[in-house]
């Protein structure tokens, strides 16, 4: 019975159109999606977005209301959490108290009737660089070093999908920054499927190849993050990953790859291919490290005052409010152009279109922002 | 600035400080002392050359404790005590347990009823306890004796043990079984290589509560014994005519070993938890 | 220690239904819920039975037979109502008596025993591992005519000669006090170790004095335990008879010995069979109404 009661084909995992109730509360609302085999995935959203239930019904612990989830060709939607080859790094963790680290790690394969267990829980002890802990109890152990177990626990079992549940939520920032990195050696090492699900928009953007936002039990957005930073398609996006200016604008024209905006009487140009919407009302958004203090670009908002600035180590980050009492957000690099403004000092900003981006604007513009960092 | 000589306070408003400071020490000391004045006259007494009466010091003398089963019937009472307590803290963990497991771990139907059902023996004065069972017993023409005392102390433990059971795995990390799922192990391993050690505790716990409880008791166990004596009953008889020493014997070397067996639970509890 | 959950008393469902096949929760009830259906309910209903029944005419002393007899109660309850009412009082001094001493110890314990809180819990039961009888007989003993208190008190000049202190009702509800002092002590401080420090600084912080914040703060959080340690205080020593016996006098007898007596000496079946019924309605109903008016309901 050793190995039979585990799925053995690898491939990649889909999520088809699955949804989660409970009662009238949408959980997870008809999501589908594709992780690639072998991929390191992050699903960021803030808290009660349903990623975690998402996460759950992966690892079988929840069964979707409607929909299916395959791994390769195997249907695994009502499989129980200990038939599938898929596990999880738990949320705080969830070692076993009572048993020594060695046989934290080694309990899957025990359960799988592996009978040498010993080489294989010493390499995965290796690979989180604990090795000498095998005989402690979960309990003498750091929050690191707890974390690092559970990671060694999962994936000593080399399974096809290694689940994160907000794995470094615990941790203080310098830790969870090593942890990030760690991390992403270990994935790159071992080559399972990751699927993190993270609160963290930052820890998100350093790991995954890929990012999927949810926001209200769906999916956003899905990309690099690269893309969903420098691209993003709806003013959630937007906001959730850094810091953005949105400001209401009529499209006066489409022609020549570019976009012509109006708002408040400035003229504003944005790429055809970076417009998101066919709608003529729009939010056009552009990220503060963007901005710059000029007046010289093709976009540009003249007769600004400066209302705040905050000094924050590698920039300075300024209030600007333009014409029309909109307060927008300019960071500036702390190198030599300084220009070192103070509040009242009156400004103008400018920006490069290809920096510009149009999103529907029928959205909130403050959607995404200003939510809870911490669960 | 100046410095100025800070006025020593006087000897008594120093004392009356201190004790409004340890006031709450001082009255909890006093409660202990309370607490084990009778454990402390017990104990004395079990040396108590006592000869006809143990009511009054006669004298030190060791051959109580050399001979606990000098007095006439004492220690066929011990043995019937512990005899039935031993069973009754077999069959009442076991059950009481399997109801803590249903209550904490499960979804069903009856839920309110069975934990009314719980609590109501826990609710019962122990004469009512008692004197129902007999009235049973005497309607079914069954006369008490070892074996109905036995049935009674499994009743009135299982309570107490479903209540100690039940906390513990209320007290659990359901993520803990949920790892094990995810790690391959199904319902039964995940119950008996997770579950079933982190609720040990409480099962050992309840286990000793239902012996103390069936140990000690005496009201339950007077109406339903019959001829058959047990520790409590031998000391209630023989409290008419003065408790003979060896009984004092027993029961504070019924306090050592408990007191012992609490003791090195805590300092294992504590060492596990280290190492 | 059982104590301690009671008083935590967590009654809500379990927090994750690890699926299970409907049955299995009603197979791992039943022999437990079998055995309490066979000898709790079915004792307390053969009890109600019972305290209907009447002796024939001429028959044998333990022998009765139904007749539905109501009048068994009130006669039962006419004929002892004086030790009925003594037992609620007795029962209430104690369990007030036990509050006024355990409160102050718990608190101790909860706050202010630092490293040495274990022991110090341990020392709360460990008298209850020398028999409850061996104890109160001690109290006999050390109350007694001869004892040491007695003869210390007679040395001053304004006590009686003839002054004594077993067979009193004070001697009888120290008893009860005593004995289940713990039943008190450990829920109290089950839930005064869960109030978190801070907010009794907090209180402080706001302006609260010491005795405000004890006022405001702590006694409203410790309310389940308050609830809990005199519940189990006052149900068990409403029902006792030992302390009453060996501690008391005739006149200082409870509603326990009568049902004892009446059961053993008497052999009067349907009258202790009416008072215990009566004597479990009552608790049952002033429990009821306590756990309402404290609004603690998520206690059972």
């Amino acid at each position: 019975m050793a190995n039979q009661k585990v799925s053995q084909d690898t491939g990649d995992l889909v999520l088809n159109r699955i949804s989660k109730f409970y009662g009238d509360f949408k959980a997870v609302d008809d999501l589908s999606l594709t992780v690639p085999d072998g991929s390191f995935f992050a699903l960021l959203g803030p808290s009660g977005c349903g990623k975690t239930t998402t996460l759950r019904m992966i690892a079988g612990l929840e069964e979707p209301s409607q929909g299916t989830i395959h791994i390769g060709d195997t249907d695994i939607t009502t499989q129980k959490p200990y038939r599938r080859n898929v596990n999880t790094v738990f949320q705080n963790y969830a070692l076993f108290p009572h048993l020594t680290i060695f046989e934290n790690v080694a309990f899957g394969l025990r359960r799988r009737g592996i009978k040498d267990v010993k080489t294989e829980v010493d390499k995965a002890l290796a690979l989180v660089e604990l090795g000498h802990l095998a005989e402690r109890k979960p309990g003498q152990l750091s929050g690191g070093q707890q974390q690092r177990i559970a990671v060694a626990r999962a994936i000593v079992n080399r399974p096809e999908v290694l689940l994160l549940d907000e794995p470094l939520g615990a941790l203080d920032l310098k830790l969870r920054r090593q942890m990030q990195i760690e991390l992403k050696r270990i994935q790159m090492e071992v080559g399972i499927t990751f699927i993190h699900v993270t609160h963290d928009q930052e820890e998100a953007m350093t790991m995954a190849d890929t990012i999927a936002v949810m926001n209200q039990g769906k999916i956003e957005q899905m990309g690099s993050a690269t893309d969903l930073y420098e691209a993003p398609r709806t003013a959630f996006v937007a906001n959730f990953l850094g810091q953005c200016n949105l400001i209401k604008a009529k499209v006066q024209s489409r022609a020549g790859g570019k976009a012509v905006v109006t708002a408040k009487g400035h003229t504003f140009e944005i790429p055809l291919s970076r417009v998101s919407t066919e709608n003529d009302s729009i939010l056009l958004g552009v990220r503060p490290e963007k901005l710059r203090l000029d007046d010289k670009g093709v976009n540009s908002i003249k007769d600004c005052v400066v209302t705040d600035r905050s000094f924050v180590g590698t920039s300075t980050q300024y209030l600007v409010r333009t014409p029309w009492d909109l307060e927008l957000v300019v960071f500036e690099q702390n190198d030599e152009g300084l220009h070192d403004l103070h509040v009242g000092d009156k400004v103008s900003l400018e920006w490069d279109p290809e920096h510009t981006f149009g999103l529907d604007g029928a959205q909130d513009v403050n959607a995404g922002a200003d939510l809870d960092d911490e669960e | 600035m100046t410095t100025t000589a800070i006025p020593m306070p006087s000897l008594s408003h120093r004392a009356k400080r201190w004790i409004s400071r340890n006031l709450i020490r001082i009255y909890a000391g006093l409660a202990f002392i309370y607490l084990f004045i009778p454990v402390a006259y017990t104990f004395a007494f079990s040396f108590n050359d006592a000869g006809k009466s143990n009511l009054i010091w006669q004298g030190f003398t060791l051959d109580n404790w050399k001979n606990p089963c000098g007095a006439p019937q004492v220690c066929s009472a011990v043995v019937n005590s512990l005899q039935i307590g031993i069973l009754s803290t077999v069959a009442a963990t076991i059950l009481g347990t399997m109801i803590a497991f249903a209550l904490g771990r499960h979804k069903f139907k009856g839920r309110s009823t069975t934990n009314l059902l719980i609590f109501l023996p826990m609710a019962t004065p122990e004469v009512v306890l008692g004197a129902s069972l007999l009235a049973m017993f005497l309607n079914l023409r069954i006369s008490p004796g070892f074996w109905t005392i036995v049935i009674a102390h499994v009743m009135f433990c299982i309570s107490f043990v479903v209540v100690t059971v039940k906390a513990r795995i209320a007290s659990l990390d359901p993520r803990l079984e949920q790892a094990a799922m995810d790690l391959y192990a199904n319902e039964r391993e995940t119950f008996r290589y997770v579950t079933l050690p982190l609720v040990m505790p409480g099962i050992a716990g309840a286990a000793l509560l239902a012996f103390s409880l069936s140990f000690d008791d005496f009201i339950i166990t007077n109406f339903n014994s019959g001829i058959v004596s047990t520790f409590p009953k031998f000391v209630w008889v023989s409290s008419a005519r003065g408790i003979p020493p060896e009984a004092n014997v027993i029961g504070s070397a019924m306090f050592f070993i408990a007191l012992i067996i609490v003791i090195v639970g805590q300092v294992v509890s504590r060492q596990r938890k280290k190492s | 220690m059982a104590f301690l959950h009671t008083a935590t008393g967590t009654s809500s469902g379990p927090k994750s239904g690890i699926k299970s096949k409907s049955w299995t929760p009603y197979l791992l009830l039943a022999p437990g819920i079998i055995w309490l259906i066979t000898f709790f309910i079915f004792p307390i209903i053969s009890l109600a039975s019972t305290s209907t029944m009447v002796r024939p005419e001429g028959a044998q002393i333990g022998t009765y037979v139904q007749e539905l007899r109501f009048q068994n109660y009130i006669d039962a309850f006419q004929a002892n109502q004086e030790q009925y009412v003594r037992s609620f009082v007795y029962a209430a001094l104690a369990t007030i008596l036990a509050l006024a001493i355990a409160y102050p110890l718990a608190y101790m314990i909860a706050f202010k025993s630092g490293k040495y809180r274990n022991i110090l819990l341990v020392l709360v039961v460990a008298p209850f591992f020398t028999s409850f009888l061996l104890r109160t007989v001690a109290w006999t003993q050390i109350l007694g005519d001869e004892g040491p208190i007695v003869s210390t008190l007679k040395l001053l000049p304004f006590v009686d000669e003839s002054m004594r202190l077993t067979s009193t009702p004070f001697a009888v509800v120290s008893g009860l006090t005593y004995n289940f002092l713990p039943f008190m002590t450990l829920p109290l401080y089950a839930s005064l170790e869960r109030i978190d420090p801070r907010t009794l600084e907090a209180s402080g912080d706001l302006y609260a004095n010491a005795f405000t914040t004890f006022r405001k703060v702590t006694v409203p959080l410790s309310l389940p335990g308050v609830v809990a340690g005199t519940l189990l205080t006052f149900i068990p020593a409403a029902g006792d008879y030992i302390n009453a016996a060996i501690l008391g006098n005739p006149n200082t007898r409870m509603i326990g010995n009568v049902i004892e007596s009446r059961f053993f000496a008497v052999v009067d079946y349907p009258t202790a069979a009416a008072l215990s019924f009566t004597l479990m309605a009552t608790i049952l109903i002033l429990v009821t109404l306590y756990i309402r008016r404290t609004k603690t309901d998520e206690l059972v």
